[in-house]
């Protein structure tokens, strides 16, 4: 990544901010966004254009050159924080030496002495406040709504109770544990919430109430992220930018693992399945309607031929129109694959109209058909909440038996397989070392159009320890691994 | 590229000038207007659908007195229809004209010149001479090869005809690309354009707007319709309301006469706001999820 010699185009700005960028977009790319070069040609010519002093418009600036899919914006945010969190005056840290003690770990003693020496940051004397006192400055600027108190409140905050000590190994999060918790916040929103009642001239609808509430709650979630963004202030002042960046890197939505997923990246994937799946659907039906075309229809050619005086002179071709698969849908929801299990139902249920017929089962040691809460919901969410909950899928102990399932199946359904249907069997094939069973899937696969397996397994642990996956793979069209929305998405595709 | 009469004088005037036509831009939305001015570049606005990516191109036009050349994209949109298309009726009249007696290559001259040539959207743009903002509405609706035809003009701003040879363009016009995001736009495309992404707005942007776009509305009132709004996106819901369906809403509450939202008020009208019906049960229930609101609070 050459910088220094750009064209001339980036000449105004100085030598340092090309370095710090060229810097940043490295850093883009590791975290996964993909920065071509004329967008990163352009960014450099965009930031000739808008001062860094005015950070959100040379933020957007940034963003509007390098970012080009919505989904990625959470990223870039995060790398830009981290990149540019100690440029421009006011976002210089305040005490301006971390050195500090700032770590009093003794939060029994509430008469925690003033750290002398700090000025500034919008808070004059702020240090020699009690926390009795912050708490109560705290209170009144989430009751205003005072966002200009809140930084600087959110700063002292962390000044104080983060305990951030230089070099010290450990990660934002727990320092942001540390000063929310020393915060209290939960009384915090039924204190505001009473202040709010009090002054009320007439006693609140619960509307109003709850309007309200939802106010405080943004309030606080603005809080949180200042004293988030103070945290990472420090740590990259600690650390320096690129250690930063790279423990604050996170797949995008669409390569979070299945598996792995933490509480709010699966919120995000659940996000992100609604667009996903309405664009999937709306690319299948196009591909069906301008598919390549068919052969010659004589019939309709020449009856065009009549507007051309009998010339043949516009061919007409008989489009050909694919059968739609019947698909069986067979998913293992035990804990470890249950979150893979459900992403898939959505998929394949969201873009149900490119299939004939949709059927679903369930299971764990036992088996459930559980198309019937499917049938005529709207909201797809809410029927696989129902797989989860109420499907009867455990027979002994609840821990996967592929066998048994298998066994269930076959004798339930198995005379419902048929030429058309193509079945989808979900799981990590993990037995627990019971019977495997493995002929029922043969016999499957004999009568049905396809059979495939989705793993959710990275393909490396396949076939370890309990895992057979390839004893059932012998008799499946193909065993694909399938572990984020990504490899779904292109799955669904080439099944249609 | 660079262009050399700038539009705009710097970012707080973009701001401004938006603000003037009635357009309440934030920090993100006018910075990058300034800087698609700058450095010559179409925008692609991108975002749920009623959150005035449209009305953006609209009023850029609007500010720098421009006029708008709007390209609707839909399904099955072609060369003929986006770029130029020969007269073919004037041209057969040509021939027929001539009686066969004049040498071929002189009329086959003659018949791909200009005066048989029908401009389109997009070429229209190009060989304007007066100032113009050309919108692309919808560019996800047209299919992936039809993006092709695009690509040409949005870097660099010429068409090829070739009959004709290349026009070029005589200025470096505002351009503004609209999707919904029903598909992934090709990276060709979005390379060669500036993203935009307009969200919902938030509580106090959308208050303006409210404040702004609904005559006579008390201030009281607009603030409630933008909380309740809020509220309501928070639900998890098929289709979030729009701003446009805010305004909607916040109209109808004007007629009606509504000065103060109450429950029954909101879940009466919520057919307004949103359009599924499980939507409104949700955001019914929500609203109703007290039981002192079932008895009815005091109206």
């Amino acid at each position: 990544m050459t910088v220094t010699d750009l064209p001339s185009a980036s000449g105004g700005a100085d030598e340092p901010l090309l370095d710090l960028l060229s810097g940043f977009i490295v850093e883009l790319r590791n975290a996964g966004l993909p920065v071509s070069l004329t967008e990163n040609l352009d960014a450099m010519e965009a930031v000739t254009h808008i001062p860094i002093e005015d950070r959100e418009a040379f933020k957007y600036a940034l963003g509007a050159t390098l970012v080009k899919n919505h989904s990625h914006w959470r990223a870039f945010e995060v790398v830009f924080e981290v990149y540019f969190s100690l440029r421009g005056p006011e976002y210089e840290i305040v005490d301006g030496d971390p050195s500090a003690p700032l770590s009093d770990d003794d939060d029994q003693d509430p008469q925690m002495p003033g750290q002398g020496g700090q000025q500034g940051g919008g808070g004059g004397g702020m240090s020699a406040l009690t926390p009795e006192q912050l708490a109560e400055m705290l209170f009144k600027a989430l009751l205003q709504g005072d966002d200009a108190m809140l930084r600087a409140l959110a700063r002292q905050a962390v000044m104080r109770y983060a305990g951030m000590e230089p070099g010290r190994p450990v990660g934002g999060t727990y320092y942001l544990y540390r000063t929310l918790r020393n915060l209290d916040l939960d009384g915090m929103l039924d204190r505001l919430m009473e202040a709010t009642r009090e002054d009320a001239p007439a006693e609140l609808t619960p509307l109003e109430e709850r309007l309200e509430r939802d106010e405080f709650d943004d309030r606080m979630d603005r809080l949180k992220q200042e004293v988030e963004a103070e945290i990472r202030r420090r740590l990259v002042a600690d650390r320096g930018v690129e250690a930063m960046a790279k423990t604050l890197r996170k797949p995008l939505p669409e390569d979070v693992d299945f598996m792995h997923a933490s509480r709010e990246e699966m919120a995000n994937l659940r996000k992100a399945i609604y667009p996903l799946t309405r664009k999937l659907a709306v690319r299948l039906a196009r591909k069906r309607r301008h598919g390549r075309k068919g052969p010659l229809d004589f019939r309709n050619t020449m009856r065009h031929s009549l507007s051309y005086g009998g010339v043949p002179a516009e061919p007409k071709f008989r489009f050909p129109r694919p059968a739609k698969p019947e698909i069986m849908v067979v998913a293992d929801i035990s804990g470890s694959v249950a979150a893979f299990a459900r992403f898939t139902l959505h998929l394949v249920y969201a873009i149900s109209s490119q299939f004939s017929k949709v059927r679903s089962f369930v299971f764990i040691d036992g088996l459930d058909e559980v198309t019937r809460f499917f049938e005529g919901v709207e909201d797809i969410g809410e029927a696989v909440h129902r797989v989860n909950t109420e499907a009867d899928v455990v027979w002994v102990d609840g821990h996967s038996d592929y066998g048994h399932a298998f066994g269930v199946f076959w004798e339930k359904y198995g005379k419902d397989v048929g030429p058309k249907t193509t079945v989808l069997i979900l799981g990590d094939a993990r037995n627990n070392y019971h019977a495997s069973q493995s002929w029922i899937v043969k016999e499957i696969e004999h009568r049905a159009r396809k059979v495939f397996w989705l793993n959710p397994e990275p393909r490396a642990y396949w076939d370890t320890g309990d895992s057979i996956v390839g004893e059932y793979g012998t008799w499946c069209e193909g065993v694909y691994e399938v572990r984020n929305l990504r490899q779904l998405e292109a799955f669904v595709e080439k099944l249609v | 590229m660079t262009d050399t009469d700038a539009r705009f004088a710097d970012l707080a005037g973009v701001r401004s000038s938006l603000a003037d036509v009635d357009y309440l831009a934030d920090d993100g939305i006018a910075g990058i207007v300034y800087l698609a001015d700058r450095l010559g570049k179409p925008i692609l606005v991108e975002g749920p659908a009623g959150t005035g990516k449209t009305q953006l191109a609209k009023s850029v036009a609007e500010i720098i007195d421009a006029r708008l050349i709007r390209l609707q994209c839909y399904e099955g949109l072609d060369e003929s229809k986006a770029l130029y298309e020969w007269n073919y009726k004037k041209q057969l009249l040509r021939i027929q004209a001539e009686g066969g007696d004049a040498a071929w290559t002189e009329v086959e001259d003659d018949l791909f010149s200009e005066e048989f040539l029908l401009t389109r959207p997009l070429l229209e743009a190009i060989r304007a001479t007066d100032p113009v903002v050309l919108l692309i509405d919808e560019v996800d609706r047209v299919e992936v090869e039809t993006e092709a035809l695009l690509l040409e003009i949005l870097s660099e701003y010429q068409v090829s005809i070739p009959e004709l040879g290349t026009v070029e363009a005589t200025q470096v016009p505002l351009v503004f690309l609209t999707s919904n995001g029903t598909r992934e736009l090709s990276e060709a495309l979005k390379r060669r354009c500036l993203y935009l992404y307009i969200d919902y707005p938030d509580l106090e942007r959308e208050r303006e707007i409210v404040t702004a776009k609904v005559p006579g509305i008390e201030p009281n009132l607009a603030d409630q319709v933008a909380r309740i709004v809020r509220s309501i996106r928070q639900l998890d819901l098929k289709k979030d309301p729009s701003v446009s369906e805010t305004l909607d809403w916040a109209r109808t509450l004007v007629l009606l006469g509504v000065d103060q939202i109450t429950a029954e008020t909101a879940t009466e009208t919520a057919n307004v706001l949103l359009k599924y019906r499980t939507d409104i049960d949700k955001a019914v229930k929500e609203f109703a999820d007290n039981p002192e609101e079932l008895a009815g609070p005091a109206a």
